[in-house]
């Protein structure tokens, strides 16, 4: 099998290595959907060889989805079979919005390691580095919506849209996490430490994930406090997911979803790509 | 053609961070297809210079030009002909080796397939074939070290950075390593290589520049640095603490030199500018009837370098002299 080479004497064989640098010609610059890929595929990676990572997108989901089934069901729907049709399609965006944070946490510790000098001395689309995590995240993201819907399943929740409903759910649902994912990039290039961006995030999400319709339906709320939560980008999600989920989709309810979309993306990814390029270039 | 014979060259190159200057106008040439070696050092700026040549990290006056190309205005020509094995490794410690140069070489512009080919061969010629599916988190440092400088040469640069490419490596990855970067030079790339190492410097560059606190010392060949050093340094170690005083007396004598009392009550050193006479001080400590158990001739190391060029010794020096095998 192994011949034991000469390893003591000449550890490299002279040969070999100068084959190996005989390789001057570079071929085409990847374009931004390779390199994207690349990175995608270095993100799915790490979740096959430390899988233990995925324990938390499914240990969250179920918490969420049971204790708010039984602390509000009777009190807010009257009963709780009733209250998981509506809540479900919320604690999936809740859910996938909550589980994004922690991109930000990934590009954060990755951002201080030699890793980083390497992709920015190669001559690739720069978003990719930011795009490919946010893709391999997207395994995370459906993982975690197979929990919630497969045990609304059994608590109950009886989907009127039908499987089709429920699977362009899941793609609006993916399209949102990978908008909203920006803000957190953003935070996570910008903050310095992992603390600090847990600590930024968590206060810029739970305003975002309570003031909305996940819960509770808004109109029992104040004028002022339904003004927020109608533009709340979780709401609009909320809307769309469970208006799909349940057949009763509006062409309102989508566009709402994709202009949430459309300006989180439209905002934050060009933040986000200039603070990244100005990044330790000073 | 580009306009000079040289492939680096850098011109009062300053850079500060915060109110710390940390370059003070640095000079210095490359030529084309040689190895200058950038001695200095902790925080002399050697990793700072370096990152400036990359485009890593922009400076805040001088110039820099790689291969003719200015690095701040023609950063994407530099890039697309360099590459740098930074001080701390530059491999993702959570995938494996072969799955990092295939993840570097699809960045590259490499196909799936092409990639895979690529670094199978690297894989090979780097001696890491064994370890090619374990995670780069449980490499030795050598191994990760070989990972590292054979992701910077997939394609194979014309100007190639290392920066402190041995630095906690052992005798024989550090060895591994100089071949590595010989047959590169051999390749035709051109090196510019930081260390801490005189003897590095010694065993692979044809030029060295030293730099302290940001400014050039000395910039010259290893035979123009050493006439000013002296060629290095006897360590005895006796085998009786009590036959020092005459061991002490025999070598001032027979070396013509200071000799040096270590704070081990056995030992003694001493500069010397003529190796000849090194031979003769054993035989005549032996017939003198003092058992020594240890004689070496060592490099001058950087420590004695600074003090021969500067007067003084260099601060933050790491531990001791290197020894080598
Ligand atoms: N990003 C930074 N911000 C502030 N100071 C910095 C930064 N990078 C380097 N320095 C400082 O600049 C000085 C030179 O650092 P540099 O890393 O270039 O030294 P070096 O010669 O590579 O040292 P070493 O042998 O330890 O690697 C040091 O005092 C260091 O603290
Ligand atoms: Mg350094």
């Amino acid at each position: 099998m192994t011949t034991p080479q000469t390893t003591l004497t000449r550890p490299v064989d002279d040969a070999t290595l100068r084959k190996a640098f005989s390789v001057r010609e570079r071929p085409a610059r990847p374009s931004a959907l390779s390199a994207s890929l690349a990175l995608a595929w270095r993100a799915l990676l790490k979740i096959k060889h430390v899988p233990f990572q995925l324990f938390d997108v499914t240990m969250f989901p179920i918490m969420m989805t049971v204790m708010f089934t039984f602390l509000f069901g009777g009190a807010i729907a009257g009963s709780v079979g009733e209250y998981v049709q509506f809540l479900i399609p919320g604690i999936l965006v809740m859910t996938v919005s909550m589980i994004s944070m922690y991109t930000a946490l990934g590009i954060n510790t990755d951002i201080s390691k030699g890793i980083f000098d390497r992709f920015r001395s190669l001559p690739f689309w720069r978003p990719a580095v930011l795009v490919g995590a946010l893709l391999g995240d997207s395994v995370r993201y459906t993982l975690a919506s197979f929990v919630v819907i497969t045990l609304g399943l059994i608590l109950g929740f009886r989907p009127g849209g039908g499987i089709m409903g429920v699977a362009l759910a899941l793609v609006i649902l993916l399209l949102f996490a990978f908008s909203l994912s920006w803000i957190w990039t953003l935070i996570g290039l910008l903050m310095k430490t992992p603390e600090s961006v847990m600590m930024v995030s968590s206060m810029a999400s739970f305003p975002l994930t309570f003031a909305s319709n996940v819960f509770v339906d808004p109109t029992t709320m104040p004028s002022w406090l339904q003004a927020v939560v109608s533009v709340n980008p979780i709401t609009l999600a909320a809307s769309a997911v469970r208006g799909l989920m349940h057949g009763t989709v509006t062409s309102g309810d989508i566009a709402g979803v994709l202009i949430a979309c459309a300006v989180l993306v439209g905002v934050f990814a060009p933040l986000t790509m200039y603070v990244y390029r100005n990044k330790n270039a000073h | 053609m580009p306009p000079t014979g040289y492939a680096i060259e850098v011109n009062d190159l300053r850079k500060s961070f915060g109110k710390v200057e940390v370059l003070k106008g640095i000079n210095l040439r490359v030529e084309r297809g040689g190895l200058l070696a950038l001695l200095g050092p902790n925080g002399a700026g050697k990793t700072t210079t370096v990152r400036i040549l990359a485009t890593l990290l922009q400076p805040d006056s001088g110039t820099a030009k790689v291969l003719g190309h200015d690095v701040v205005r023609e950063a994407d020509s530099v890039r697309r002909r360099v590459s740098l094995t930074g001080q701390f490794a530059s491999v993702d410690d959570e995938l494996t080796g072969m799955e990092n140069l295939i993840m570097v070489a699809r960045l590259l512009g490499y196909s799936w397939s092409d990639a895979k080919t690529r670094a199978t061969e690297l894989i090979n010629a780097f001696d890491l074939a064994e370890a090619s599916n374990r995670l780069v988190k449980n490499y030795s440092g050598g191994m990760r070290r070989r990972l590292d400088i054979a992701a910077s040469i997939i394609i194979t640069p014309d100007v190639l950075f290392l920066d402190e490419p041995t630095s906690g490596l052992d005798p024989r990855s550090r060895r591994q390593v100089w071949d590595i970067v010989r047959t590169l030079l051999a390749a035709g790339t051109t090196v510019l290589l930081t260390t801490q190492y005189l003897e590095e410097a010694d065993q692979l560059a044809n030029r060295i520049v030293i730099i302290d606190h940001g400014t050039v010392i000395a910039d010259g060949t290893i035979g123009e640095l050493k006439t000013s050093v002296g060629s290095g340094t006897v360590h005895v170690r006796l085998y009786d603490p009590k036959d020092r005083p005459a061991a002490e007396q025999i070598m001032a004598q027979t070396l013509g030199v200071a000799v040096h009392l270590e704070s081990d009550p056995a030992a003694l050193s001493a500069q010397v500018s003529n190796p000849e006479r090194v031979a003769s001080t054993l035989s005549n400590l032996s017939q003198a009837g003092i058992s020594v158990t240890d004689f070496s001739l060592g490099q001058p190391s950087l420590d004695e370098v600074f003090l021969a060029l500067t007067g003084q010794p260099a601060e933050d020096q790491p531990a001791a002299t290197e020894e080598y095998a």
